[in-house]
């Protein structure tokens, strides 16, 4: 080995001997490598999670390339939907599905509100996990059993006793009358829009919950100390604080509502229909697949149905992954918000 | 606004006991024994949903052993390894993303990729299609469990010479433990009830079947198909089918909740 000069100037021997090589025991070699395999493995498991959505991107665009081609972007704009001359479009179920969205959202956000400040500001504590616990058995319970429910339960009840009162009070107004026009069954988009806002109100509710818990206990009790009301400390205190969060968690409940399947299929109607009344029965992008996918004849058919679940997918990742942002946003701003 | 949002409260809560009050009502004429021995009927005859209960199991537990390794070592590796790079965030952000998507859109990403390769529907595109609904919550609560292990205990581990694979199995998964069954637990009473994946992937079958290769039975189409059918004693069964997942995706959610708090 070389001298090596260290930084007095003077040469000094290295001190080869000492540092020659020793054989390493089997145990650590074994370590090393298991270190490596097990480091690999997880990194493995994990790039596979993260390709999945890219993966599902991808089939999806493959499947639905005979349709692409063949209605191009004048799919979205079509209403037309005939299975036996091969014609589809995709402008009544993005409706529906849109429609029935924002009716539930409509719905939802002032419950998940009320439910959120009563659960964090107004009720006693030893009555907020039981009440926390019990909407959250809401989201538990599967989709399919609000269908099943909606149809032969809440059906009925809405077409004997809630949508005559809403004939009664609407029907006479210019501009809402058409609203409620058509046959009343107690199935179509209202009944369909009701039935996911009940599903959407954990989601939301769970949100708020979190980001109203994060706002600081001074900024609340400088509030109530100046005077203010328990409404006042909740509207111009904890909201604006949160905004950001509650925007978050009303944009998940979008996703969840968007893509939501079971509980529409069974109440919306399923008619390929376009018309302005709520009464009328439709079809939403996820119940039109679950109708008519295994029943598809043909190629067309088969990726025009595919082509639909791609416009759902980009649709709900839009929404999740913009839900996502605003809530990381909320997250990393706590502490240094002015 | 106290009274507006004690009003807020008692209208969720109206629509929960309605809900399981119904199913209950309705349910509890179905639930014999003969629910559990009797095949599916053709409508007009009596029966059960045997086969039913059985091809849901069989998925159920082949998803959950599918997705549940793959979501704990992806889990792992953003709490444990991820502290640089750009694997991480991404992975943590798409997982989030996955959690909440339409999981019809999985059973026509599982139609495409797998079904129709092979030209069949069968029991294992099922439980595939289960297995990736499976892998995100999962990975949500390893990941989140794992960070709340001490980093203290973790030193400790090294410190005494412990390679990382074993720190990793041996001190941050029994710390974990708990949080980490809980997960899994979560994930099946997630996949108990989901119809959408399974329309047509695994398709149904009127007859005894445990073979996975083959269209499988399970309660949630079979409730689909019976509930919309013109049949009162089909209806009879569905509610008897909806009862009893009900009962037990609540049951699990319960338990996994006292599980989590008591350990």
């Amino acid at each position: 080995m070389s001298a090596v000069l260290d930084n007095t100037g003077l040469a000094t021997a290295e001190p080869s001997a000492v540092v020659a090589f020793t054989p390493r025991p089997p145990v650590l070699r074994n370590n090393a490598l298991m270190d490596a395999l097990f480091r690999h493995l997880t990194r493995f498991f994990a790039f596979a999670v993260f390709s999945l959505l890219a993966a599902i991107l991808v089939s999806l665009v493959v499947g639905s390339l005979p349709s692409l081609r063949k209605f191009g972007l004048g799919f979205l704009t079509s209403a037309s939907w005939d299975p036996v001359r091969q014609d589809f479009g995709a402008l009544v179920p993005i409706y529906g599905t849109l429609l029935t969205s924002g009716i539930a959202l409509a719905i939802a956000i002032p419950v998940s509100f009320g439910i959120s400040v009563f659960l964090t500001e107004l009720s006693p504590v030893w009555l907020r996990r039981p009440l926390g616990t019990a909407i959250e058995m809401l989201a538990a319970i599967p989709s399919i059993i609000y269908g099943m429910w909606g149809l032969f339960v809440f059906a009925p009840v809405f077409q004997e006793h809630v949508q005559p009162s809403l004939v009664h009070v609407l029907g006479s107004v210019p501009g809402l009358g058409i609203l409620v026009s058509g046959p009343a069954m107690g199935i179509g988009m209202l009944s369909a829009g009701i039935i996911l806002a009940i599903m959407v109100i954990p989601f939301i509710t769970a949100v708020m919950r979190d980001v109203f818990e994060l706002v600081p206990a001074m900024l609340k009790e400088s509030a109530y100390g100046l005077g203010s009301t328990t409404w006042e400390v909740v509207w111009r205190v904890v909201l604006p604080y949160t905004k950001v969060g509650v925007i978050g968690g009303i944009m998940l409940g979008l996703g969840r509502a968007l893509g939501e399947t079971m509980a529409v299929t069974f109440v919306i109607g399923n008619a390929h229909d376009f018309s302005l009344s709520l009464f009328m029965p439709g079809n939403s992008i996820a119940s039109a697949l679950a109708n008519e996918f295994t029943e598809a004849v043909g190629d067309v058919y088969t990726s025009a149905l595919i082509e639909l679940g791609l416009i759902l997918f980009l649709i709900t990742t839009i929404v999740l992954a913009c839900s996502k942002l605003l809530l990381l946003r909320l997250s990393r701003g706590e502490g240094t918000r002015a | 606004m106290m009274a507006l949002s004690a009003v807020a409260l008692a209208f969720g809560l109206f629509w929960l006991a309605w809900i399981l009050g119904e199913l209950l009502w309705e349910g509890a004429a179905a639930l014999r024994p003969s629910l559990f021995f009797r095949m599916t009927p053709a409508p007009g005859s009596d029966g059960g949903l045997a086969n039913a209960i059985l091809g849901s199991i069989l998925m159920a537990g082949a998803g959950t052993l599918i997705g549940t390794p793959v979501g704990i070592l992806a889990g792992t590796y953003l709490a444990e390894y991820g502290q640089r790079g750009w694997l991480t965030p991404a992975t943590r952000f798409i997982n989030d993303v996955l959690l909440s998507a339409p999981s019809i859109v999985i059973g026509l990403f599982v139609y495409s990729v797998y079904v129709a390769r092979v030209k069949h529907f069968s029991g294992w595109s099922g439980a595939f299609a289960l297995a990736i609904i499976v892998v995100p919550v999962v990975v949500r609560t390893t990941d989140d469990m794992l960070k709340l292990v001490p980093n203290s205990l973790r030193e400790a581990a090294v410190a005494l010479g412990c390679p990382t694979w074993k720190m990793i199995t041996m001190v941050s998964y029994r710390a974990a433990k708990a949080g980490i069954v809980t997960g899994i637990l979560l994930a099946v009473a997630r996949i108990a009830g989901e119809t959408a994946p399974l329309l047509f992937t695994a398709l149904n079958n009127q007859f005894w079947s445990a073979d996975l290769n083959r269209p499988m039975a399970n309660l949630p189409v079979v409730i689909f198909q019976f509930a919309m059918s013109p049949y009162d004693d089909w209806h009879r069964l569905a509610w008897g089918g909806a009862a009893l997942i009900t009962l037990f995706v609540l049951a699990l959610n319960i338990a996994a909740r006292s599980f989590f708090r008591r350990k």
